[in-house]
C-alpha cells in the first residue's frame, strides 16, 4: 500500500498558481528527493502534505485513508479538524530553520509532544528520547537549550523531535539550507543513517550529490509541475528534459 | 510642622498608594491578556458571504465578509482609553453613574471607581504590549507546534505565551513604573493616598517639604520596582 498519495494537487496564492496538478505518491521505506529551482513549488508541496497549507483541489491520503478529496464542485474538502489531528501522527516535518522551542531544553523539546499530545508516560517518552539523542550523538546535550547548540546540532535535535512521535513518514524541507558545508554533512549523515534503517522520507533539497546517493526516486519540479521523475541514476545521469539538463548544469561547477 | 509628623502622615498615605498600585496590577495584567485576545479576534460572522474566493464579489460584500465585530469593539475601547487623559477617565468612572442614572454613590464607591478606572486604563496598555509580543513571534513556532499535533490552546499556553512574557517584560516594566507615578492622579477623586495628603499638608502649612518627601517616596519605590523587574528579566534569561 502507498503510504502517501497526493493526486492532482492544485494550489494558488491569489493569482499565483504554485502547484499545477501535481501528484506525488510514496511507498513504504522509499526515499524521495524533490529538487528544483526556488519558487518551483517544492516547499509548498511539502506544506500541503503536512496540512500547513490547504490545497485548492486534489486529494491527499495517508496509508489509504483519505484526508482531503474533491467534492462535486472540484474543490478539495478536508475531513473534520478532529480527524485531521489523527492524520498528523502519521508524519513528521523537519524545517529549514529548525523551529525548535527556545524556552525548552533539548530533552523537553523532544518529549513534550509525546507526553502532552500522544499522552505517553513521561518515563517512557524520556527513555525513548534519550535513546534517540544518543543515536544522533547528542546524549550530552539533553539539558542544553537550543541557543547553546550549533546549527547542525539544532537540526539533529529537530529530527529527533520529529522521530519521537514515531511517524510513518518524515518530511524534510531543505534541512541543510541554513547550514554551512561542514554542518550540512553532519546532518546529511544522520538522514543517510535513517535511510539505511528504511525510514520513509520525502526530502526537498539542493544537495544534488546527497539526493543522488540516498534517494530511491528523484523528482525535478519547476513552475509548479513535475518536469522529470525517476531513479537518481536516470534523472542525474541521463536527464531527458531540456529544463532538467539546464538546472543540473548549474551544479556541475 | 515637624518633619517626623510629615513623614508619619505620608507613610500612611503611601500605604494607600501601594494598595492602588497592587490592586491595579493584580487585575490589569490578566485583564490585559483578555483584552489582547479580543483585540486579536478574527471572528467574522459573515465570512461565508465571500465564498471560497473562487468567484469575484462586490466591495460591499467583501467589506461585510471581513467585518470583525469583536476586534472592532476592542479596538474602539483601546483607542478611547489610550486617547483620553487617565484623569478624565477616573472622573467619568467615579461620577458617571450619578450623572447618567442618578445612582447613589456610597462611601466606598470612590475607591472602587479609582481601581476600576486604573485597571481598565492599564489593561488597554498591557493589551497592546501583549499584542506586540504575540505578533512578533515567528510563525515557525506555530507551525512546528501544529505539525506536532498541539491543540491551539496548548500551542498558546505552552509554546507562545512563555516566550511572549520574556519579550514584553521590558515594556511591562515601563508601564509599571508609570503606574507608580500615575497613582498620584487619585487626588482628583480626593482619595487620601500619599500625593493627595502631601498636597493638602503643603497647602495648609505653606511648605514645599511634604511634596519633596513624596517625590523621594516615589523615587525610592520605583527603584525597588526596577530592581524587582530586573530580577524577573534575569530569571527569564535562561534561554535566548
Amino acid at each position: 500500500m502507498k503510504l502517501l498519495e497526493m493526486n492532482h494537487i492544485q494550489k494558488s496564492f491569489g493569482e499565483l498558481d504554485v502547484l499545477k496538478n501535481i501528484s506525488l505518491s510514496v511507498e513504504e521505506s522509499e526515499v524521495v528527493a524533490i529538487i528544483g529551482p526556488s519558487g518551483s513549488g517544492k516547499s509548498t508541496l511539502l506544506r500541503c502534505a503536512t496540512f500547513l497549507e490547504t490545497i485548492d483541489s486534489g486529494s491527499i491520503a495517508y496509508d489509504g485513508r483519505v484526508a482531503a478529496q474533491n467534492d462535486e464542485t472540484e474543490r478539495a474538502k478536508y475531513v473534520s479538524a478532529g480527524e485531521l489531528k489523527r492524520f498528523r501522527s502519521c508524519f513528521g516535518l523537519v524545517f529549514q530553520n529548525f523551529n525548535l522551542f527556545p524556552h525548552y531544553t533539548v530533552l523537553k523539546n523532544v518529549t513534550d509532544a509525546p507526553i502532552s499530545v500522544q499522552k505517553r508516560s513521561r518515563v517512557e517518552a524520556e527513555a525513548e528520547a534519550r535513546a534517540l539523542l544518543a543515536k544522533m550523538g547528542l546524549s550530552d546535550k539533553a539539558d542544553c537549550y537550543p541557543y547553546q547548540l550549533s546549527g547542525g546540532q539544532q537540526q539533529r535535535v529537530s529530527i529527533v523531535r520529529a522521530l519521537a512521535m514515531n511517524p510513518q513518514i518524515l518530511f524534510f524541507d531543505e534541512p541543510t539550507s541554513a547550514l554551512d558545508p561542514e554542518l550540512t554533512q553532519e546532518v546529511l549523515k544522520v538522514i543517510r543513517g535513517l535511510a539505511e534503517e528504511h525510514m520513509t522520507m520525502v526530502i526537498v533539497t539542493h544537495e544534488m550529490a546527497f539526493a543522488n546517493a540516498v534517494a530511491d526516486r528523484v523528482i525535478f519540479m519547476d513552475g509548479g509541475v513535475v518536469v522529470e521523475e525517476g531513479p537518481p541514476s536516470e534523472v542525474f545521469g541521463n536527464p531527458q528534459c531540456e529544463r532538467t539538463k539546464r538546472f543540473l548544469e548549474q551544479y556541475q561547477n | 510642622m515637624p518633619f517626623d509628623v510629615i513623614l508619619r502622615q505620608l507613610t500612611v498615605g503611601f500605604g494607600k498608594t501601594l494598595l492602588i498600585f497592587g490592586l491595579t496590577l493584580a487585575f490589569s495584567l490578566p485583564l490585559g491578556l483578555v483584552v489582547c485576545l479580543g483585540r486579536m479576534s478574527k471572528w467574522a460572522p459573515f465570512r461565508a458571504l465571500a465564498g471560497d474566493g473562487s468567484k469575484p464579489c462586490s466591495g460591499l460584500v467583501r467589506a461585510l465578509a471581513t467585518f470583525r465585530p469583536i476586534q472592532l469593539i476592542f479596538k474602539f475601547f483601546i483607542s478611547i482609553l489610550r486617547g483620553t487623559p487617565l484623569m478624565l477617565q477616573l472622573l467619568v468612572v467615579c461620577y458617571g453613574p450619578y450623572y447618567l442614572f442618578h445612582a447613589k454613590l456610597s462611601a466606598t464607591w470612590t475607591f472602587t471607581a479609582l481601581i476600576i478606572g486604573f485597571v481598565i486604563n492599564y489593561a488597554a496598555y498591557f493589551a497592546e504590549i501583549y499584542r506586540g509580543g504575540i505578533e512578533s513571534m515567528p510563525v515557525g513556532q506555530y507551525e512546528a507546534a501544529e505539525v506536532l499535533g498541539y491543540t491551539k490552546v496548548q500551542t498558546f499556553f505552552k509554546i507562545i505565551l512563555p516566550q511572549v512574557i520574556k519579550r514584553v517584560l521590558p515594556s511591562v516594566t515601563n508601564e509599571v513604573i508609570t503606574l507608580v507615578k500615575d497613582t498620584s492622579l487619585a487626588f482628583v477623586l480626593a482619595y487620601a493616598e500619599m500625593f493627595t495628603l502631601a498636597k493638602q499638608i503643603a497647602a495648609a502649612k505653606t511648605t514645599f517639604a511634604p511634596l519633596f518627601v513624596a517625590g523621594v517616596f516615589y523615587f525610592v519605590f520605583n527603584a525597588v520596582v526596577a530592581y524587582v523587574m530586573e530580577f524577573f528579566e534575569k530569571k527569564m534569561s535562561y534561554y535566548r
